[in-house]
């Protein structure tokens, strides 16, 4: 699949900044004043920011308001029902710790809940796509919301948590990669099937449709990530879990918030080259009519 | 509405016959004649003329070779576009209610104006039947000319998909594949049609018709097996540069 920046920056910022929604809305940490208004601040941004990103990609995203309309079948349409009610559930929460120093105790909850359901929703998106076997498990969503849990613990100032979590998401990840890995073979589709002449013999794409390439190429046989893959795991393992790790310790040793600071962008580079493997790696069933993965 | 309405009676759809395909590729240009100018947005190209052109199609030829175990192998032209599937990922994904299925007579069609091109219906789709309109940015796919098959200011028989009015093999079957009595059901129960893709899941009511075996050829020339075998062992010259050759560094090779 294609991996379009603005559906990276999207998982990967709207992931932590609703992750950190999540662990505000729980109350951990309950803030007030000025504090608030800067945890507040700091989720929103990237929260909406993400959510901004990923209209980029659409071909009309002036008609955005019609995809509220479609929750009974689509995620795409939940995830959007689902954003904009956390977001406006959190904001009247945080205006009540940051300007009346008031903690709606119940509302946090609604909305730590809300916040953990767009993550949800945004990787039942991924996870419903018989097309792309890589995507199509349960693991999807484990793992989404996994980093989002990680990545909020770590912004919310919540150590200990964060070190649980920073474990969890890098087992999960290692996880998926194993089992994403032979999950297309698994899936039974293959170019024998999908021309339906293999029973005579065996199929060979000998000529695509046309001499350039298309839009179906473009998006969805997307191999030149899959180069790196073995260098950017790595570089995902690190960055993502491991530094802030450590890091981590040593916060809770010296209470540093630059050390923090310093875990924060690691764990970002970290979780941006594992979204970008994530889109990378995940080949679309499409690409058999063309002897392309 | 992306809910998928309950199955129709009437299943319109097309039957391609593999084994009549020559890969001319003029259904491909017809159907683009047809549908830049009529439903919908055009369906625009980019950079046309130069090297990299691309641009929508709503209809493509892919071309394979098939080895069997003996024998020699087959190439095999294969057209595809939108299989109109009964059970369509691509309806049900649509955020925006854009994409729906008919209930009259289940073709999958694209409402344009409430398109936001967000492109999860082409991801849905397992056969490549969507493609985003770069200059447009809506979804593209084939409507079996829903704009030919009912317009009663075309002659009768012009009254079918634009691919199959113009295929010049007659490989492409325009029908109702709900009435088990109609032509096209009829070929695909005799020529034991198939769908694409099954474990997909997706129902597809477009059905292909496999290639027929293969006849193999008699041997028709009497005289051939009395005939000497050429000799194997150059003499003479040809012997002596043979032996030259192959005596020379890599010249066993």
């Amino acid at each position: 699949m294609h991996p379009a920046p603005s559906v990276i920056i999207f998982n990967t910022f709207s992931g932590i900044g609703f992750g950190l929604l999540f662990f505000l809305g729980l109350g951990f940490p309950a803030p007030t004043g000025w504090v608030a208004f800067v945890f507040f601040a700091i989720a929103y941004i990237m929260a909406v920011g993400g959510l901004i990103a990923s209209t980029f990609h659409l071909g009309h995203p002036e008609r955005a308001i019609k995809a509220f309309s479609q929750w009974r079948t689509s995620w795409l349409s939940r995830e959007g029902i689902c954003a904009v009610a956390a977001l406006i559930i959190m904001a009247i929460y945080g205006a009540g710790l940051v300007f009346f120093g008031t903690k709606l105790t119940i509302l946090g909850w609604v909305g730590a809940v809300l916040s953990l359901g767009v993550v949800y929703t945004t990787s039942m998106i991924y996870a419903q796509m018989k097309t792309v076997p890589r995507w199509k498990h349960w693991s999807t969503p484990a793992l989404f919301i996994d980093l989002s849990v990680a990545g909020g613990a770590l912004l919310s100032g919540n150590i200990v948590i964060a070190l649980i979590m920073l474990v969890i998401a890098g087992g999960m990840t290692a996880y998926y990669w194993a089992t994403g890995d032979k999950r297309f073979a698994e899936s039974g589709s293959n170019l024998a099937n999908a021309t339906g002449l293999g029973g005579i013999g065996s199929v060979r794409a000998f000529e695509p449709p046309h001499t350039g390439s298309n839009y179906l190429l473009k998006e969805f046989a997307f191999e030149v990530g899959r180069k790196h893959v073995q260098k950017l795991r790595i570089i995902s393992m690190v960055f993502g879990f491991a530094i802030p790790f450590v890091l981590l310790l040593m916060v809770q040793a010296s209470a540093s918030h630059i050390l923090a600071l310093f875990a924060v962008i690691s764990h970002i580079v970290g979780v941006l080259a594992l979204r970008w493997l994530f889109f990378a790696q995940a080949e679309h069933v499409v690409g058999l009519y063309y002897g392309k993965r | 509405m992306t809910t998928l309405p309950p199955p129709s009676a009437k299943k319109l759809g097309l039957v391609i016959d593999l084994d009549t395909c020559v890969g001319c590729h003029a259904c491909v240009v017809s159907c683009k004649g047809w549908n830049t100018e009529n439903y919908g947005a055009p369906l625009s190209d980019q950079n046309a003329y130069s090297a990299a052109g691309q641009g929508t199609f709503l209809n493509r030829v892919h071309s394979y070779e098939v080895q069997p175990d003996q024998g020699a192998a087959q190439l095999i032209h294969f057209p595809k576009s939108c299989l109109h599937c009964e059970d369509a990922p691509c309806v049900t994904v649509c955020p925006t209610g854009a994409s729906y299925k008919r209930q009259e007579d289940g073709i999958v069609l694209v409402n344009e104006q409430d398109c936001i091109g967000c492109g999860l219906c082409a991801w849905a789709c397992p056969y490549g039947a969507r493609e985003l309109d770069a200059a447009e940015g809506v979804m593209k796919k084939c409507t079996l000319c829903v704009d030919r098959i009912y317009n009663e200011n075309l002659p009768e028989e012009d009254r079918q998909p634009a691919c199959v009015r113009t295929c010049p093999a007659g490989a492409r079957h325009f029908g109702d594949l709900g009435d088990p009595d109609s032509d096209v059901s009829q070929l695909v129960a005799e020529r034991g049609g198939f769908d694409l893709m099954p474990e997909q899941g997706t129902k597809p009511v477009n059905k292909y018709l496999p290639p027929r075996p293969k006849d193999v050829e008699p041997e028709i020339d009497i005289l051939a097996p009395y005939l000497e075998p050429v000799a194997q062992d150059a003499k003479g010259l040809m012997g002596w540069l043979d032996k030259a050759l192959t005596a020379m560094p890599g010249g066993s090779k």
